[in-house]
């Protein structure tokens, strides 16, 4: 279990303060001047050993995405863009970071703004989030009231604005190239790669785009060395994490944990355990509603960090952990998140248009017991029919919880529409 | 080029230059990809996902529309995983549209149908009811059926793109996504039907055209557009004698693969308001009468009164009908030609350069700064501003306007409205000088409106010394450039269908035709005449259409359009191009060129052809440019030497001609759906004046 020394994220639970003194007492800004002067390289190198991975679902190394962004100035301004547009289902720690930790986002905005040769860094906030939007701003008019941010940030000699962007409230522009389309004023939806935003981002220009979490982590990360980082949790999985517990839990919870803690563990310390006890839950979904779920057998021992989920067929993704216990319809459950995601698919490229339609009615049909057992197989066809042919990753994610439904329970969903048809039958 | 790149399309080793997509490389390879969303005049969307394609060593199959090559690569097209992805997207797209093929006028050449046999399936797996969509208003040219529509967004980008009024979008998400105009209006373009072609389904199809015939019972015919100076390459399909449809060609250096409304829905004009047979005036009434008894009374009329003869010219004459009229009035012994029936100064001898579009309309292509001059491009050749308008687009192409400053769907810097401005720019002044000048390949569009008055050839003068002062003429780059807004205009020219020795200009023909020194006036398909200033002539019209000329005329002979004759036009850029007839002219109507070949024998001045090719050579004689069919000769250099000013440079500012674009010809006149786009038009204006002008 995670040291309460080596918390990131002290006031995450907004006990103390969010604003700018409190911040401070917590060790936000302190001689964020010094870290500047080590230079970017210093900072970019710091992060990639500390073996920080993107935090907003993807799992990518952020000190290596940083390092994409031109070395040299060719005359277009470079951007940093910070996505917190967090609209995953179950998925709800950019949130707390925004309420009550707002100056670590910032300063971790400057380090990595800087890192990138950016003087301009736009926070994209989901349109849902208006006392979130509001704190962010309360925090960075703080910040500029104190020098932090604006013309020569921090004493640095280096200018750096940060724009609070309000979104409109839409999925698919946490897409990181939708979200810059929705920055350009158009409409949220994917761009083509290539060109990559770190060549041709926001307005055309170098661009990189982070989630919050990655971005307000640097800063320690920065602070106390990547070594503690990269000393806590395991190879390729390092650091600490927020974890987003929620569902059939006695107390849910954000909590932030070391990287690879065991699944069980995460939930009987911090979530008060599985309700009505271990042996009544059903499955987990591990990272946010884009990732296959998990039955029991895998969720007793299975670990929280990216390579173990993927190697049970599953993901970190946002760490957003979705827990169903017995009492739940697992169809039922997977039906409402196609729904979700046929709601929130923009309607850009073909198979997620049309796809994202079709497996929702047909895991309707099968939910009310209305499908032919014969339809499994085609809804599984279809998903896999979008999964890997759209622009974005929104038809991976609407077509993987249903690839992990039946992957694990596919026999009892089989008898239950066979029990429908006989039932009929007699009838 | 040593630095192409190598590229494996299916074993197939191609080399093809770097920044190619996979999808040329793959057609350069000779391996055919299907696709919907991509069109390679308009910008890469990669939304339809037809042309998935699998990369060696990819981790997924990729959109090969979007993705450039890269050395080595290995690319397959045909594997069973290749053929199984595309099936997916075909039955993507198929499972919500609406299969209605037997009644949908895009059957027989639409894409999905036609690839839908490549990749479709014989059954649909799909249980649930098919959505729906309501159709929008596109205004009188484009019908929607947008249930049909398979959001591949070409519409959208060609709005946007090319025709500069982003006007078209995309509402709504995912599978509620519709394409709209927004309000519910017909686009305010003038390229609004490219749409329809665009359309690789039948969503937007075309409303004169609905239901009226199947492409396969068409009889297709390639030809030349008339109307504006242009000459797009059009193909006209008739059934029967009757024009059903007219559709663009492809012409890289022309119209590219587009097409002006007018030109596209002119056709029903073509039908209507048709003259069929020759008529003369009789006690103030028109009477339908034989060939031989209207050429009887015109050599009555024309006896002893020869030389007292003149001829004017209209805009959609073709060069053989004015070759033969021309080679008439000087065995009558007239000196008194005219083409420019708009009074434009243009000179009329010599030196080409003067008058012709001498960049070229695909040299726009590579121009790096341009000057307007009294001319709405727009309005007088919108394929060319289009042209004008991706130039643009491109990216550091400084434009200037002299004249009315109207929206031509690009901005351009509004540096004055007359000739003050044009005299002070040719003299090296104002800052537009310094951009032109510093230009390495500047140019300038001189208009009709600038030199149809009386300061014409002035006008002319000061913007030839404008393009000499600031370098826009030189060995490798002629900058000059006269937009033409009528398609029989340069031939005109080219022929000498001008006041010949002593001969009098439109202005002298209609204050003799007032004073009756003219006795007789030819009007070739004449219409923009003040018909009223023919005073007590005797006006034989030879034309199509009961228009202006018509209503004036004393004698009128039914002429051929230029969908009923193979004959030559010569377009602004001075590139002759041909027609072929597609169509038969109604009843006694004839060729131009047959009626004055038959005219002249009564008036014993037969003429010396009796076929077209005779008639070809003598006019190649004269203008031995029109022979070289679609190719440009170089004019040479604009000069003032030639030009004779009496008219100094007056201080009037050039108002383009306020005509309405639908408008201009009989043809459109006598057209339904040209009027209805009129209206539409006008109606916009009306709205858009009180709306944000206060």
């Amino acid at each position: 279990m995670l040291q309460d020394s080596d918390r990131i994220f002290k006031n995450i639970y907004g006990p103390d303060g969010a604003d700018l003194a409190s911040a401070k007492k917590r060790g936000d800004w302190d001689n964020t001047k010094g870290l500047l002067a080590k230079g970017r390289d210093w900072v970019i190198e710091e992060v990639k050993a500390s073996g920080l991975r993107g935090r907003g679902g993807a799992g990518f190394p952020t000190g290596l995405k940083w390092s994409f962004m031109p070395k040299e100035n060719d005359g277009r301004p470079h951007y940093l863009v910070v996505n917190a547009d967090e609209s995953e289902p179950g998925t709800c720690k950019d949130r707390d970071i925004m309420r009550h930790e707002p100056h670590k986002l910032l300063e971790g905005c400057l380090l990595a703004g800087f890192a990138m040769g950016a003087h301009a860094c736009y926070i994209y906030v989901r349109g849902e989030f208006i006392r979130e939007r509001e704190a962010l701003q309360r925090a960075v008019d703080e910040a500029y009231d104190a020098g932090l941010l604006g013309k020569n940030a921090c004493g640095s000699d280096w200018d750096y604005d940060i724009y609070v962007h309000h979104g409109a409230g839409a999925y698919i522009c946490g897409e990181e190239t939708a979200l810059i389309e929705s920055l350009e004023g158009k409409k949220g939806q994917p761009r083509l790669k290539p060109p990559f935003p770190a060549n041709v981002g926001l307005y055309g220009c170098p661009t990189t785009v982070n989630n919050v979490e990655s971005i307000a982590v640097a800063p320690t990360i920065c602070r106390r060395g990547a070594s503690w980082f990269s000393g806590l949790g395991r190879e390729g999985n390092t650091g600490t994490k927020l974890f987003c517990i929620s569902g059939h839990v006695n107390k849910p919870c954000n909590v932030e944990e070391e990287m690879g803690i065991p699944l069980k563990e995460l939930l009987e310390k911090h979530a008060g355990g599985v309700r009505g006890g271990w042996d009544n839950l059903l499955a987990v979904i591990p990272g946010g509603s884009s990732v296959p779920m998990l039955p029991k057998e895998i969720c007793d021992t299975v670990l929280m960090d990216f390579d173990s989920l993927k190697e049970v067929q599953s993901g970190l993704g946002t760490a957003a952990v979705i827990v169903m216990d017995k009492s739940t319809d697992l169809v039922k459950a997977i039906a409402r998140i196609s729904h979700f995601y046929k709601h929130e698919s923009c309607g850009q490229c073909t198979p997620c248009r049309e796809g994202t339609g079709w497996m929702w009615r047909v895991m309707e049909r099968i939910a009310k017991g209305q499908a032919k057992p014969q339809e499994i197989d085609t809804l599984l066809q279809v998903t896999k029919q979008i999964e890997g042919h759209t622009i974005c990753a929104l038809g991976d994610a609407a077509a993987w919880p249903i690839q992990g439904l039946f992957r694990h329970f596919r026999p009892e969903i089989e008898a239950r529409l066979n029990g429908h048809a006989s039932q009929e039958a007699a009838e | 080029m040593s630095d192409l790149v190598k590229v494996n399309v299916d074993g197939v080793e191609v080399e093809v230059a770097p920044g190619t997509t996979i999808l040329q490389a793959c057609e350069e390879a000779g391996a055919e990809i299907p696709r919907f969303c991509y069109h390679e005049r308009l910008s890469i969307a990669g939304n339809c996902r037809m042309c998935l394609v699998n990369v060696k060593n990819g981790p997924k199959p990729v959109a090969s529309c979007a993705m450039p090559v890269a050395p080595d690569m290995e690319v397959d097209t045909k594997s069973e995983a290749v053929q199984a992805a595309r099936e997916g997207v075909m039955e993507f797209l198929l499972i919500n549209h609406p299969l209605d093929c037997p009644i949908c006028d895009q059957g027989g050449e639409c894409d999905l149908q036609d690839q839908a046999f490549g990749y479709g399936v014989d059954e649909s797996r799909f249980q649930d009811n098919k959505r729906a969509v309501e159709n929008k208003n596109m205004g009188p040219l484009v019908k929607t059926i947008m249930t049909r529509c398979i959001q591949c967004t070409r519409c959208v980008r060609f709005a946007t793109e090319v025709a500069g009024v982003p006007e078209i979008g995309a509402i709504g998400r995912g599978e509620d996504m519709e394409i709209t105009t927004y309000l519910e209006a017909s686009l305010s373009s003038e390229l609004s039907g490219n749409v329809i072609d665009l359309c690789p389904v039948g969503a937007l199809t075309s409303k004169p055209y609905a239901f009226t015939a199947r492409p396969w019972e068409l009889k297709k015919t390639e030809t030349i557009d008339v109307m504006d100076a242009v000459g797009s390459n059009i193909r006209v399909d008739t059934r029967g004698r009757e024009v059903m449809r007219i559709l663009p060609r492809n012409h890289d250096d022309v119209n590219e693969e587009w097409l002006s409304d007018k030109s596209r829905f002119v056709w029903d004009g073509l039908n209507t308001q048709r003259i069929d047979s020759p008529y003369i005036r009789k006690e103030g009434k028109l009477e339908a009468v034989s060939w031989s008894e209207a050429f009887e009374v015109i050599a009555q009329k024309l006896k002893g009164q020869e030389s007292n003869t003149a001829a004017i010219s209209g805009d959609l004459a073709c060069a053989e009908g004015m070759m033969a009229l021309k080679d008439l009035m000087s065995q009558l012994g007239s000196p008194h030609l005219e083409c420019r029936q708009d009074g434009a100064q243009l000179p009329s001898n010599g030196n080409r350069a003067n008058y012709l579009f001498n960049t070229g309309i695909a040299n726009i292509d590579d121009a790096d700064a341009l000057l307007i001059i009294g001319s709405n491009p727009r309005r007088e050749a919108p394929v060319l501003n289009a042209r004008i308008r991706k130039r643009w687009v491109a990216g550091n192409f400084p434009i200037g306007i002299i004249g009315q400053d109207e929206d031509l769907t690009y901005p351009a810097t509004h540096l004055g409205n007359g000739a003050e401005t044009l005299a002070e720019l040719a003299s090296g002044k104002g800052s537009f000088f310094s951009i032109l000048k510093k230009a390495k390949r500047p140019m300038l569009i001189i208009g009709q409106s600038a030199l149809a008055r009386e300061d014409g050839l002035a006008v002319l003068e000061a913007a030839i010394e404008l393009a000499t002062q600031s370098k826009m003429v030189s060995d490798d780059w002629n900058g000059f450039n006269v937009l033409h807004s009528a398609a029989a205009r340069v031939a005109g020219l080219d022929i000498g269908f001008t006041p010949q020795e002593g001969g009098h200009d439109l202005e002298g023909i209609l204050a003799g035709a007032t004073s009756g020194d003219v006795k007789t006036v030819f009007l070739l398909g004449a219409d923009e005449l003040d018909m009223s200033r023919l005073g007590d002539s005797y006006v034989v019209y030879v034309g199509t259409h009961g228009d202006a000329g018509a209503h004036r005329a004393d004698v009128i002979l039914p002429g051929a359009t230029y969908t009923e004759k193979q004959a030559i036009y010569v377009n602004t850029e001075g590139r002759a191009q041909m027609t072929e007839q597609a169509a038969f002219p109604p009843g006694e109507a004839r060729e131009d060129w047959k009626i004055f070949r038959a005219l002249s024998e009564v008036l014993g001045e037969k003429l010396p052809y009796d076929n077209v090719e005779t008639l070809r050579a003598r006019m190649f004689e004269t203008a031995p440019f029109l022979a070289g069919l679609d190719e440009l000769t170089d004019a040479g250099m604009p000069d003032v030497s030639s030009l004779t000013i009496k008219v100094p440079l007056s201080d009037a500012p050039f108002m383009n001609n306020a005509q309405d674009f639908y408008f201009t010809n009989p043809i459109a006149r006598a057209s339904k759906i040209m009027a209805e786009c009129s209206i539409q038009a006008q109606a916009r204006n009306i709205s858009e004046g009180t709306g944000t002008d206060g």
